[in-house]
Order: C-alpha cells, then structure tokens, then sequence
C-alpha cells in the first residue's frame, strides 16, 4: 500500500520550476492587491480633508437663523444666508427644467432613433465638446442671450448659463444608461407588436431611470457648486428674491464673495455657506436614489 | 415528456419534402425561393418550405446555418437589424407579410415570439402578461385578470404565480420565467408561435416541462421551434426541417427525418457525424 504522505506530495508536484512559479504569481498578486488598497485610501485623503474642513469651520455658524436671515453687510456680524439658499434652489431648477428634458429626449433620439444618422453623430460630437468647455462660457453665453435680451441679470439667465453647463453631462450619461438596457427587452416588447414608441416608454426608459438619474444628480452636484455661470448673469442679492426677473443670490456667489472679505465673520459664514452647499447636493442626491431605485 | 412523445400523432411519412397539398393539415406559413442578406453576406438560399397549421415543426442544423434567421423572418423580427434584405416572399395563411395593408405590429400580434433567453420585464409577473394587451389599449379590469389567468394556465405556471401575481417577475426561477414568455406570448392570442432556442438555458427538468407545454400549446397554436438539441426536435416536434449553410436540405416527418433520411447530410447530422 502506497505511504498517503508520499503520494499526496507527488499529486501537488514536488516539482521546482512549477512551485516557484506558482509562489511568484500568487506574490504578485498580493502586491497589487495591497497597491490597489493603498491608492483607494490615497484618494480619499484629498476627499476627506476637504470635507473634514468645510465640516469643521461650516459646523460653528451652522443654525436656524441662517437660513431665515439675510447675509449682513461688509463688517457687521450675525444674518445669514437664506435668500442663496433659495436662488441657488430656484436655480438649479430652472437649470434642470430646461436641460433634463432637452438631453433626455436628444439622448433617446441618438440612441433609439437613428444612432448612426448624421445627426446623432452631430449633436454626440457637440456634446462631447462641450463637456470640455469653462463654466465661465457657459456664463457668457447666458449673458449674452439673455441679460443683454431682457436687459436684466436674473434668476432666469442663471438658470439658462447652468443648463448649458448640465445638458452635455446629462445627455451622454442618458446615452450610456439607454445603451445599457439589454436588447433582449426590446425584441420581447416589439415581438408582442409594440410600436417604438410603446417600447421606449414602457420598457426602455423606465429600466434606464436609475443610471439616467445618476447622470443627473452628477448634473446637479456640479451645477450647484459653480460660480463662473452665475457671477454675471444672476449676479448677486442681498434682498429676498420676489420674482425671477431679478438679480438672485445664490450660494456659490455669496461663497465666492465672503471669502475674499478682510472680516472674520464673512469668512467663517463662508464656510457655514460651503457646509450647506454639500448637505444640500448630499440630501438631493440620496433622496433621488431612494425614490428611483425603490422600483427595481 | 414520454406522453407528448406517444400522444403526437405522426402523419403518414411519404414524400420527402412536405407537401403543402395533404389534405389532413393545412399549411400556415409558406415560404416561396426565400434568400436573406445580412448586408453582403447571404444567410438563407432559395428557401422553400410550408409550415403546417396546429403543428410543431422543428428547425434543427449547425450553429450559422440560417434556422433562426428563417425564424425571425416569421414576424420580421430581423428587421430591427440595419442593412438587411430579402428577396422572394413569405406568406401567413396566403398574406405576404409584406403586404403594405398588413401592418408589422399587427403581423407580430399573430406571430408570436418566444426567445432563447427568458426576457421578462423588470415589472411584476401580472404586468408582464398583460403587456401586449396594454400596448394594445385594453384598459378593462376583468377582461386583464381573465388573460393572466387563462395565459398562465396555458403556460402550465398558475399554480406556482397564483399567489405572486403582483411580485417582480424577475424573482422566478429560470425554468419558470420561460414559461412566463410563453404565457406573455400566448397573452395575445397569437396564431403562431414561435420559439428560439427556448430550452437552451435550462435545466432538464425544467427543459422536460417547457417541452410538455409545447404538446399542449399545439392544441391551439402552430409552434415553430428552433433547436440545437435533437433529442428535443425527436420528442416534441411533428415535422423536422435540416438547415445547412443557408439551404434547408430535407424537411419532412419528425419520424422519417430522423431514422430514415433521404440525404446523406441528413443522415450524416442527425447520427452526430458533424455538426
């Protein structure tokens, strides 16, 4: 009868060539594993520094009254922020009423329509561009096509300069979502004798609404954090907005503005202004996932 | 399994090529000098072939051989694919399916699909089934309950979804989301239906039901199965068709095709020689 020891030593090989390799390939894969780990905590440091600050110097003035006041003038001390709280909301709104349709429905278009037509080649081709394009011409754009138009800085002009700056992120994300929704329930759909567009609305869309809304919330988030669109075409208020034809505060601008005042007070509701900036993109963007995500 | 077997009645095993003429059966589809291209390249040659009606016909034939390509012609399916063409014509019960008065939509309403990889919807098993008559405009209440019902009995799956109607159809086995196609499919009232591939991803036992509903469907509805597994076509099917590089080579009697070939390659494919 065979010793079990020798023979389980003869399965596994006791041959040289074949175990040292066996030992270099499985070093080589911990030592990338570990590098993979390192670098994913690397690239949260920045992360979270940034956010450790905004938290720290944000959390002192953060309170109710700062969204009930408006901002003080130039060296007195207490007020707050609510009038950019609500214009960056107005805002942004108007910024993603006027682009969310608009790309959605060029994105459908590219992708179900007539994906190799000159015109889907087109309208990817712009987009593309002008993902690369500087907020601030997104600004000057609006200024021109609107301020000078109506002759008014507004909450309207801010909120045409955000949606060019939105359209191209939401358009290509909303491509990526609807390429991603598997042939096989379009074929079902159209083998049940469903028109195109039956099997768009019923089917393809509503199983691209997750990715397209992370598109969008991506959209918002940025948006909402600019300044360059906004410092010409909504200029600035330090008044409650009345109507959307007026100039309009918004945080990003009052960020902008404090940060660069010679008084402590300004600096540190900066930073407040800065905190509620993220908490307000931070809740945005979790109640979106919990309302579109709840379906699937 | 073994009662389809038994129970399907084989027609008298004569001719080679099925005649459309025999006065037992009536032909549903007829195909006249068929060929297809995928832009350049030429999937079907001059294929000439009647479906009978109330029957399982099986298109069995090596990967690229043009069956599902026929298939998916039966409802135009093939169409969604850019640069793609035909020439000569099929018909459904004596209508060229390219006849302009024949809408597609419609066409697909009576030609039914069952696809190789179960495709529910992401929705629940009740809104599945009644997808087609939705899209159709039935908005009446009973007239839906009574569809699921009947589709799902068809589909021999009411008794497991019964209780689970309104839960997402993707919580189903994979045996039964198959069957929950078929019962979409069948939803509509189809005259024919057709299957590609349907038993391809799963397992034999839920395979064995899939092929025990087919037996029953042909009560109603004319069945055209694709198939790479001829055990399958042997057992569930009345009339077999042999495709190779874009021609159908023999197409006669399950029974025939099988023990009793008149080509070689028949011969030759069915025996396991290649293929």
């Amino acid at each position: 009868m065979d010793n079990p020891v020798t023979h389980a030593a003869g399965f596994f090989g006791d041959n040289s060539v074949e175990s040292t390799k066996m030992l270099g390939r499985s070093l080589g894969n911990r030592l990338l594993t570990g590098l993979c780990i390192a670098l994913s905590f690397a690239a949260m440091i920045p992360l979270a520094s940034i956010l450790y600050l905004v938290v720290k110097n944000g959390l002192p003035l953060l309170g109710w009254s700062i969204f009930t006041q408006l901002p003080p003038a130039a060296g007195m001390t207490g007020g707050g922020f609510g009038n950019a709280v609500i214009g960056t909301l107005i805002m942004v709104g108007l910024g993603l009423a006027i682009s969310a349709p608009l790309a959605i429905l060029a994105a459908l278009y590219i992708c179900e329509y007539e994906p190799h037509g000159r015109l889907a080649t087109a309208v990817r081709f712009t987009a593309k561009m002008l993902t690369g394009i500087p907020s601030i011409i997104c600004g000057v754009f609006a200024f021109v096509a609107v301020v000078l138009v109506t002759g008014k800085f507004s909450a309207w002009a801010g909120g045409v300069a955000l949606a060019v700056l939105m359209l191209p992120t939401i358009l290509l994300t909303s491509e990526q979502a609807l390429l991603g929704v598997q042939r096989a329930y379009r074929e079902a759909s159209y083998g049940l004798g469903a028109t195109r567009f039956q099997t768009i609305f019923r089917v393809v869309l509503p199983e691209a609404v997750p990715a397209i809304m992370t598109g969008v919330m991506l959209a918002v988030a940025r948006a909402a954090g600019e300044t360059a669109p906004l410092v010409f075409t909504a200029l600035f208020s330090q008044f409650w907005m009345s109507s959307l034809m007026e100039p309009t505060a918004s945080l990003s601008v009052l960020i902008y503005n404090f940060s660069t005042m010679p008084f402590e007070h300004q600096v540190k509701m900066a930073w407040s202004a800065s905190l509620v900036l993220v908490l307000l993109v931070t809740a945005t963007n979790i109640t979106a996932q919990l309302v579109f995500s709840k379906k699937h | 399994m073994t009662d389809t077997m038994t129970a399907a009645p084989r027609p008298a095993a004569v001719a080679p090529i099925a005649p459309a003429e025999a006065p037992d059966r009536r032909t549903i589809i007829s195909v006249r000098d068929f060929n297809f291209f995928y832009g350049n390249k030429q999937a079907l040659e001059e294929i000439k072939i009647d479906i009978p009606e109330k029957q399982v016909t099986a298109f069995i034939g090596p990967s690229g051989c043009g069956k599902t390509t026929l298939l998916r012609n039966f409802n135009r399916m093939n169409e969604l694919i850019d640069g793609v063409r035909h020439t000569g014509d099929i018909t459904l019960a004596g209508r060229s399916l390219w006849d302009p008065a024949l809408e597609v939509i419609t066409l697909r309403r009576l030609v039914g699909m069952v696809f190789q990889k179960s495709n529910p919807f992401a929705k629940s098993i009740y809104e599945n089934i009644v997808y087609g008559l939705r899209i159709a405009g039935v908005r009446d209440r009973a007239t839906l309950d009574e569809t699921v019902e009947r589709s799902l009995r068809g589909a021999a799956l009411w008794d497991e979804a019964k209780d689970r109607l309104h839960e997402s159809a993707l919580g189903l086995s994979g045996g039964q989301m198959q069957r929950l196609c078929i019962a979409r499919a069948i939803a509509v009232r189809p005259k024919v239906l057709l299957m590609d591939e349907p038993c391809s991803a799963l397992d034999p036992i839920a395979t064995a039901r899939v092929e025990q509903l087919i037996g029953e469907l042909k009560k109603d509805f004319t069945i055209v199965i694709v198939t790479h597994n001829m055990q399958q076509a042997t057992r569930c099917s009345d009339q077999t068709g042999f495709f190779y590089l874009g021609r159908l080579i023999e197409f006669g009697p399950t029974g025939k095709i099988f023990s009793n070939p008149s080509e070689q390659r028949t011969q030759d494919y069915v025996t396991g020689r290649f293929g």
